[in-house]
């Protein structure tokens, strides 16, 4: 096709299209221009100082919990950062937990016992209907409520404390064996991955089917355990010790946080469940009674034919509510959790730096929620009809 | 990315507290803005008893609230035209940045960063405080020095955070702080047990003590205050007139105290021949004029909330629920601090 002669007059489409969006971009960049200078400029006259320098000042509080050490003396940046990760523990703890609950639920609305089907609803119903904020200080005094001070915390188990201040548990002692362990995990995924890989060639080129998950976990177990064994086979648990003022050692969360990852897990998974729900119900009867005419048992019928198709129907509005899990648990500065949130008000009221800790908190929200977007997208791209 | 750009990018992200759009301060609008409205717009606590709470029939009362009853009455010529505006600890000071507020009176600690790097000013302090902790009695701890590995619970945007980690870092001492947004949450965690130790300023103590506790003989206030902690009213830079007036008219009630001026006796006062006296009743010198008030702004103010000492006695003193004991907060000539600049 010969290249047409752009047609730059009025009455070209293109031309006026191009026009209308360069205007936009202008007078959106023009309004964004506007409201920053005289943001600065109203600071600038009141004598309010601005600019992120104070990022390397110390910052003179301590943190109730970290992932890392940090002391009172460290940059704020490095308080940040803590904030930070205390978030992703949250996030990535609470997506985890909310997607096995919430498809259990969503699986078990559709079961054929009745008893069970209305849990579930009920379930459902109950928690998507009642504000976030509300069970996370509902799930916060519980526990504070029903929980023993910790001069007296409970022994359920030996080795696990529950009170007040918290769960403290054994953790293991850090040693050279342990490392031998972890070679042993990696050896056994790989060969799990080969053995899947292996077994879906031979299917395809044989028509023999094979099981495909129980070896494959078996590899894992068993290359983690001959990796144990090979590394001297390492027990020894660093066990918590109970104090006149507190129980020290071992692994520990706050209620804080078994607050924000339950209440946040327990509401999000409603929705979750609403959305396997609806996804299993989006694939056609048809479906079901052509897997079941072709002589596939009931767990290959959802295997092989039902969650493939499912699964393109929950991924998009799964990748909702795992940044909506995200972005909620910034309401955990309201139970006390040092999350971004609450480090950055601590901040914020130290150097009354509001525009730049408010600033920093967007900025970070919506990276994670991003990022968590593109991996879901990725996901989706994965399992979305591949059209031939 | 260049400072200047990382400003404009993070200010483009943000409104914040009505800065974007809010005209420049210009010196004197203050009182003008003030008289036009017949309204002083004063930013309280959301609800600290003794300081600034509302009571069963609404009304605000407290020390903080009486600061600006005091002042509506000097310059509108009655102590109810106030518009109270509840504040939180994260939105005072941009509340007051923002004018949204003509007067921030609200518990807050004076300090270096805070009157020179957020376009406010410092007034004069209305309350000599210092930071404590409440502890159970069963816990059987007499000192903080024996807070060690203790959690403490407190809240988030006060000046507390930062004196709790550096008191315990000067005694050696690890502690573990849990920091709550919401007054409302930190107190119920440590009443019910979260926390070893809660910790605020020593006021404080004695007003959650006596409010939120179910039994308040159950918890005893430890005897180590940490902090300096000068409480007062805050205003806005780029307005001396403004400045000046808050200042003067709690200058006025210190004053008045000194001299004996007291709610019931002002009227009588006004016939008083004492030189001092008659400066602050404006029954000599014209000193409001100077303020860019009438004569009688102290006389009034007087009348309509009674002096310092009366104040105290009423929100906090000993015969309040909160009994705190007079301490600092007593005039200069009679053991404390308070010391007031002569009317004249």
């Amino acid at each position: 096709m010969a290249a047409r002669k752009r047609d730059w007059s009025w009455r070209s489409r293109a031309t006026r299209g191009l026009i209308y969006q360069a205007v936009a971009v202008a007078v959106i960049a023009a309004a964004v221009w506007f409201l920053a200078h005289n943001t600065l400029e109203n600071m600038r006259v009141r004598g309010i100082q601005s600019g992120f320098g104070f990022f390397s000042q110390p910052a003179g509080f301590d943190i109730g919990e970290s992932v890392f050490n940090f002391d009172s003396a460290d940059p704020y940046w490095k308080a940040f950062l803590v904030g930070l990760s205390n978030t992703l523990r949250a996030a990535v703890v609470g997506i985890v937990l909310t997607t096995i609950l919430g498809t259990l639920i969503g699986i078990g609305r559709l079961s054929r016992n009745f008893l069970l089907r209305g849990l579930c609803t009920g379930y459902v119903e109950l928690f998507r209907n009642i504000p976030v904020l509300l069970q996370l200080l509902m799930w916060y005094f519980v526990l504070n409520e029903w929980l023993p001070p910790v001069s007296d915390a409970l022994n359920p188990l030996p080795g696990i404390f529950l009170s007040k201040s918290g769960m403290s548990f054994p953790v293991p002692e850090w040693e050279r064996g342990h490392l031998v362990t972890a070679v042993g995990l990696a050896l056994g995924i790989a060969c799990a991955w080969g053995y899947r890989h292996w077994a879906r060639a031979a299917f395809e080129k044989t028509g023999i089917a094979r099981p495909m998950i129980w070896p494959a976990f078996a590899i894992v177990i068993a290359g983690t355990l001959l990796g144990w064994l090979a590394g001297g086979a390492p027990t020894a648990l660093e066990l918590p010790v109970r104090n006149d003022l507190n129980v020290s050692g071992g692994g520990a969360v706050t209620p804080e946080f078994l607050a924000v990852t339950l209440g946040l897990t327990i509401y999000t998974a409603s929705f979750v469940a609403e959305i396997v729900r609806s996804g299993i119900q989006a694939v056609p009867w048809g479906q079901t009674e052509a897997a079941g005419a072709l002589g596939l048992s009931r767990g290959k019928a959802l295997k092989l034919v039902l969650l493939p198709q499912a699964l393109r129907v929950i991924i998009p509005p799964l990748t909702n509510q795992y940044l909506n899990l995200t972005k909620n648990s910034s309401l955990a500065v309201a139970v006390g959790y040092p999350d971004l949130v609450s480090i950055s008000n601590t901040t914020l009221n130290q150097t009354g730096r509001a525009v730049e800790c408010i600033a920093v908190i967007m900025a970070v929200y919506l990276t994670l929620s991003l990022v968590t977007a593109a991996l879901m997208n990725w996901y989706n791209a994965r399992s979305a009809i591949r059209e031939r | 990315m260049r400072k200047s750009d990382m400003q404009i990018v993070a200010a483009s992200l943000l409104v914040i507290g009505g800065a974007v759009f809010a005209a420049s301060a210009h010196a004197g609008k203050t009182l003008d803005a003030i008289k036009q409205r017949d309204q002083v717009v004063c930013g309280v606590n959301t609800g600290l008893a003794g300081f600034s709470a509302a009571d069963s029939q609404g009304n605000w009362v407290g020390l903080d609230v009486d600061v600006c009853k005091a002042i509506a009455a000097a310059v509108l010529g009655d102590a109810k035209k106030v518009k109270w505006v509840p504040l939180n600890a994260q939105q005072r000071f941009t509340a007051l940045q923002s004018g949204e507020v003509d007067i921030l009176s609200r518990n807050t600690t004076f300090t270096l960063t805070r009157d020179a790097s957020l376009g406010l000013y410092d007034t004069v302090v209305t309350y000599y405080d210092g930071q404590g902790f409440i502890v159970t009695k069963k816990g059987k701890i007499t000192s903080a020095k024996q807070l060690k590995n203790a959690e403490v619970c407190v809240q988030s945007g006060t000046t507390t955070e930062k004196n709790l980690t550096d008191y315990f870092k000067s005694i050696n001492v690890k502690i573990k702080p849990v920091v709550f947004e919401g007054f409302e949450a930190s107190v119920k965690a440590f009443f019910s047990g979260r926390c070893q130790a809660y910790t605020t300023d020593a006021s404080g103590l004695a007003s959650i003590r006596n409010k939120e506790a179910s039994n308040p003989d159950d918890y005893v206030i430890l005897p180590e205050l940490i902090s300096k902690e000068p409480l007062g009213p805050m205003v806005r830079r780029g307005d001396d007139e403004w400045f000046t007036i808050v200042k003067w008219t709690i200058y006025a009630l210190l004053e008045a105290e000194e001299y004996g001026i007291t709610q019931a006796n002002v009227d009588q006062m006004r016939s008083s021949q004492d030189p001092p006296v008659q400066r602050i009743l404006g029954t000599s010198e014209d000193t409001g004029k100077l303020l860019g008030l009438d004569k009688e702004w102290a006389y009034r103010e007087i009348k309509a909330v009674g002096n310092y000492g009366e104040i105290f006695e009423r929100n906090v003193g000993p015969q309040s629920a909160l009994k705190l004991p007079r301490g600092l907060n007593n005039l200069w000539n009679k053991g404390g601090i308070q010391y007031a600049p002569p009317i004249r």
